[in-house]
């Protein structure tokens, strides 16, 4: 690319928050010891709640099934450690509410021994049912934060005839390194889970975007793809957020995914490059998905940097781990830009979490927000094109569908808009109240049809019921009646008689 | 001077006039808000607004005998919806909403008398003859004419307790005004 | 360790140093050449208007702000009706009495921002509708120019003299240097039937040094535009507005002179007399009055130029910056509800883009 093509085809959107990922991305990647108690939440990826199959007092392996998939779109839990099931009972969950799900409980025996586990011994020459068939089975979500379960998006992929595999290396929310690290660490793991998931989906290439922050990475993985012509790496300029899908799809392929279709439709599949690995651990090894790579960054932390980690521990033991300068003023799930803010550290990591940000007072100051002065920072740095200071204005005095009607349902919340407003209004949390409101109005709304279909339907029955019963007594009258007359014949003769001789 | 005011006013009667006529020719003869109105209410038949059913309130509602506010088992979103639909300001801070709620049975206190299930409009109570009953989230609407036949008062309303896949931010507060 | 947060804040958990005041505060470094330079060429009486309609804006302000029983003091700095003020300053005859710039930025804020709402709310750009209502009131005091008479020079007011000539008016043994504008002068000499080639000759010099009457803002029209063009480095304005009204203002020029230029000013002339390159870059590119997206500020800025040479061609006044401005502020809502820029994955009226296979 010549200097006047980048200039030229530079996105005009996005922003260029700090990027704090050094020194815990140069930090070399630890190993977190295994931890006494581990709690495997049952929900950890986007569909149903999987059924747990185990219980207490169990003992279990590590990687040993715990509870497995429910419907369509969902993912078993294996166990993170060896030992024995202590509970099934509630957590708090990965979320802002703070509210509880459940989880399993597992305490350590300390031997983490792994259960038989059955490698694929040759994965090409397989039939690619085979690959995602293994990949469900191992428990394999999206590990970039989505958590959408990979093996469904394989059999999508497949189905639509996806050419193009995207792996995703673009990490671009500040402070965050887990990918980073496991494309220096293990670029052979993350090339040869691309070269699985597109013998999964049938593509004929692999693009890996991998942001140019990064050159470590780019070079260890240039070096790991070169044996492989179909794998093909592509320096990205750092922007966030350039790890969005379809904003890495249009910066990669040129391909814009049409507001109401799914990525897929237009030949294109993205998975992150850590789930790469996790599905060549899957096939490879045979290994389901009980450990990740985890950035554990932030001002209050002592020692930031990666951790590799069994998933279902819990956070404060990460702390203890890392050590904390002084206690965190806020507690982050992910990247600053989108992540989850957690209210305490008692809280397990999942499959997602691809860091926690422990932040200290200076980096947790939230400025107080002021009036709209229209300045349109937010509408330049949108990477979707929408308005959000019209949106914000409609949504602040409850004109939902007007917010709607600028496309409000088309917003990533990537957070770009509230980073670059110079009166720091709190936008995406207007959106996500707007939406969390119209899918509330729309979950009523259905819930009613369906209450008054079954009202209709009683309604009918009894009318029915009524119905019958009456013309079940009027029948049985008439039937008396008929009796009556039949065998009272004569007699009532005889009385008519003697009422006639008494009248 | 004279001539603004004298064409202003040929105008104004002109229009007045095809206005006037306009009204008695073009009247519309039923409501057709009716309908559009009792689309709006749970349809559970339940009562709660004095009306016979939800027919009868939409048609008092069209008339503008019945407040907006009519409704409690249809709680804000209806109060909302229906304001818009007729055109009236209400103010939604005033609507006492404490959520929609769903009835529940105590299992301890129930008594399996089947009164219950043979109130309610929906079906949303299912059980047998002293067998304990039990309420089916999705199908309640709220109406709580179960709490009402209830002898041992096993029946009680709660709020639809919130999940985590249906909690939402809330709206930010507004640091302007 | 374990510990509660209370309240969950919303992501993102990081945000720009930028600011409001930061932003006004650019503007009005961005503005300060030429608002300096005009100190030097008009004297003392320039700075005192100028330093009376700011701490009027200010005090306008603040007044709204206590009758609504809010702090004024944090408001205050955000800059913004300091900047109203200046920018209405840079608009007036820089020898106007007092009372015009105590009028004009008490108008300005009170009626022409803090009505509306405050800062963000105004539909018209507060500093214009200061100087439109002032215009109106009182057309001899904003029409009473003067040539240059550099501070220091000969004759120049010292400090004393000039709070006079402020205070209390023009002393008449000045009355020499009252003159009248560019577009003034053209406009006057038309309508008393003589042609622009007749009259050329006694028509105050253009020069790019802005060495002529005029307001602050006015005179030095290469000054403020070099302010525009730091303004667009700092990304603080985008070129569409600026560039589409001096279009706007320059092909009708253009093509008139091109037809009669014994009726028609050059295309030089109205760019860079009245207040072409102010309105360019100042006064229609204000965040608030001004549409949000590029396409909806082309058709705003070159609606502004195309009113401004009609009204100063075929209008009663001289000058139609202002009123051009006003108007096509008046437009912004509609202009931003048809102008909006296209949503990623669908095409321009906001349907869904077609799938490719």
């Amino acid at each position: 690319m010549g200097f006047l093509d980048r200039f030229l085809k530079a996105p005009s959107w996005g922003v260029h928050p700090e990027d704090h990922k050094r020194p815990a991305a140069d930090a070399p990647l630890r190993i977190f010891p295994t931890p006494e108690r581990v709690f495997m939440p049952l929900h950890q990826h986007v569909g149903g709640v999987a059924r747990p199959i185990v219980l207490v007092g169990q003992k279990v392996l590590k990687g040993e099934l715990i509870a497995e998939a429910q419907g369509n779109i969902s993912a078993p839990i294996h166990a993170p450690v060896s030992g024995t099931i202590a509970a099934v009972g509630d957590v708090t969950a990965p979320h802002p509410s703070g509210m509880p799900f459940k989880a399993i409980t597992i305490e350590s025996d300390g031997a983490n021994r792994w259960i038989d586990c059955e490698p694929l011994a040759d994965p090409f020459s397989a039939a690619p049912e085979e690959i995602t068939k293994r990949t469900a089975a191992a428990g394999v979500v999206g590990l970039g934060g989505a958590t959408f379960p990979a093996a469904p998006k394989f059999a999508l992929g497949k189905r639509l005839k996806v050419s193009t595999l995207i792996v995703n290396g673009g990490e671009c929310e500040p402070y965050l390194s887990s990918d980073d690290r496991i494309m220096r660490d293990y670029p052979e793991m993350v090339v040869d889970g691309a070269r699985l998931v597109m013998h999964a989906i049938g593509a004929s290439e692999a693009l890996v975007g991998i942001e140019e922050n990064k050159p470590e990475a780019i070079a260890a993985m240039r070096k790991a793809a070169a044996a492989f012509p179909e794998v093909k790496i592509r320096p990205l300029p750092a922007l966030y957020p350039m790890g969005s899908d379809r904003q890495l799809i249009k910066v990669l392929t040129g391909i814009e995914v049409p507001s109401d279709a799914r990525a897929a439709e237009t030949g294109v599949l993205v998975h992150n490059v850590s789930t790469c690995a996790a599905v060549h651990k899957a096939i490879r090894l045979g290994q389901p998905l009980v450990e990740r790579i985890i950035t554990i960054n932030g001002g209050a932390i002592a020692n930031p940097g990666n951790l590799y980690a069994p998933l279902g521990t819990m956070i404060g033991d990460l702390f203890t781990f890392v050590g904390l300068k002084e206690a965190p003023s806020r507690i982050i799930l992910g990247g600053p830009m989108m992540g989850t803010p957690l209210l305490h550290d008692r809280i397990p990591i999942v499959k997602g979490a691809s860091g926690i940000l422990a932040f200290n007072a200076a980096e947790a100051f939230v400025p107080e927000a002021g009036p709209c002065i229209r300045c349109g920072n937010c509408t330049k740095a949108c990477p979707m094109g929408l308005l959000p200071l019209e949106m914000a204005a409609r949504i602040r005095v409850g004109d939902l569908e007007g917010a709607e009607a600028f496309a409000l349902s088309d917003c990533i919340s990537c957070g770009c808009c509230a980073y670059v407003c110079p009166s720091h209004i709190p936008l995406v949390q207007y959106f996500s109240h707007a939406k969390g409101e119209l899918t509330a109005a729309e979950r009523t709304k259905l819930r009613t049809d369906a209450t008054k279909r079954l009202a209709e339907a009683k309604a009918a029955r009894v009318e029915r019921e009524n119905r019958e019963k009456a013309e079940a007594a009027a029948k049985r009258k008439a039937e008396r009646e008929a009796a009556k007359a039949a065998t009272a014949q004569p007699a009532s003769v005889a009385v008519e008689k003697t009422e006639g001789a008494s009248a | 001077m004279l001539m603004s005011v004298g064409s202003l006013a040929v105008m104004g009667l002109t229009l007045g006039s095809v206005l006037g006529v306009a009204s008695r020719y073009l009247a519309v003869e039923e409501n057709p808000i009716e309908a559009e109105l009792q689309a709006m209410l749970p349809g559970s038949q339940c009562g709660q607004c004095g009306y016979v059913g939800c027919a009868q309130a939409a048609a008092a509602l069209a008339k503008g005998e019945a407040p907006v506010t009519l409704c409690p088992p249809g709680g804000k979103a209806t109060v909302e919806a229906l304001a818009a639909k007729l055109g009236v300001k209400v103010d939604l801070s005033k609507v006492s909403d404490s959520g929609p709620q769903i009835a529940e049975v105590t299992e301890e206190i129930c008594i399996g008398c089947c009164r219950c299930m043979k109130v309610c409009p929906t079906d949303a109570i299912i059980g047998a003859a002293k067998q304990i009953h039990n309420v089916i989230r999705e199908a309640c609407t709220g109406c709580s004419s179960c709490v009402d036949v209830c002898p041992t008062e096993a029946l009680g309303m709660m709020p639809i307790p919130v999940t985590l896949q249906h909690w939402s931010w809330p709206k930010p507060a507004s640091a302007h005004h | 360790m374990s510990q509660a947060f209370g309240m969950p804040v919303a992501a993102p958990h990081t945000t720009t140093t930028n600011s409001p005041g930061r932003i006004m505060s650019l503007v009005m470094m961005a503005l300060a050449p030429a608002t300096l330079y005009g100190f030097w060429l008009y004297g003392w009486p320039a700075f005192y208007l100028w330093l009376i309609t700011i701490l009027a804006a200010m005090l306008g302000e603040a007044f709204c702000l206590r009758w609504q029983n809010r702090s004024a003091a944090p408001i205050l700095q955000d800059g913004s009706a300091i900047l109203t003020g200046w920018l209405l300053a840079v608009s007036l005859p820089p020898w106007a009495p007092w009372w015009i710039g105590v009028f004009g930025g008490l108008f300005a804020t009170t009626l022409g921002k803090q009505a509306f709402g405050g800062l963000g709310q105004n539909l018209f750009n507060p500093a214009m509708v200061a100087r439109v209502a002032l215009l109106i009131s009182f057309p001899v005091q904003m029409t009473a120019w003067v040539g240059p008479l550099p501070m220091f020079s000969v004759g120049a007011p010292g400090p004393i003299e000039g709070l006079l000539i402020v205070l209390r008016g023009i002393p008449p043994a000045l009355d020499a240097v009252t003159s009248a504008t560019t577009l003034g002068f053209a406009k006057t000499e038309l309508s008393r039937g003589v042609d622009l080639f007749q009259s050329a000759v006694h028509t105050p010099a253009l020069s790019f040094f802005g060495n002529r009457p005029g307001s602050l803002g006015e005179t030095a029209a290469w000054l403020i535009a070099a302010g525009g063009v730091a303004m667009m480095a700092l990304r603080l304005i985008t070129w569409h507005i600026p560039l589409a009204m001096l279009a706007g203002i320059a092909i009708p020029a253009a093509i008139m002179h091109a037809v009669d230029p014994a009726r028609y000013l050059d295309m030089g002339a109205h760019l860079l007399s009245g207040g072409a390159m102010l309105g360019a870059f100042f006064i229609a590119t204000d965040y608030v009055t001004s549409p949000n997206a590029p396409r909806g500020q082309l058709i705003f800025g070159f609606g502004c130029g195309v009113l401004t040479y009609i009204i100063r061609t075929w209008a009663g006044y001289p000058e139609g910056v202002a009123f051009a401005v006003l108007l096509m502020n008046s437009m912004t809502p509609i202009i931003d509800t048809y102008f909006k820029p296209r949503i990623y994955g669908r095409d321009s009226k906001g349907k869904p883009l077609q799938t490719a296979n």
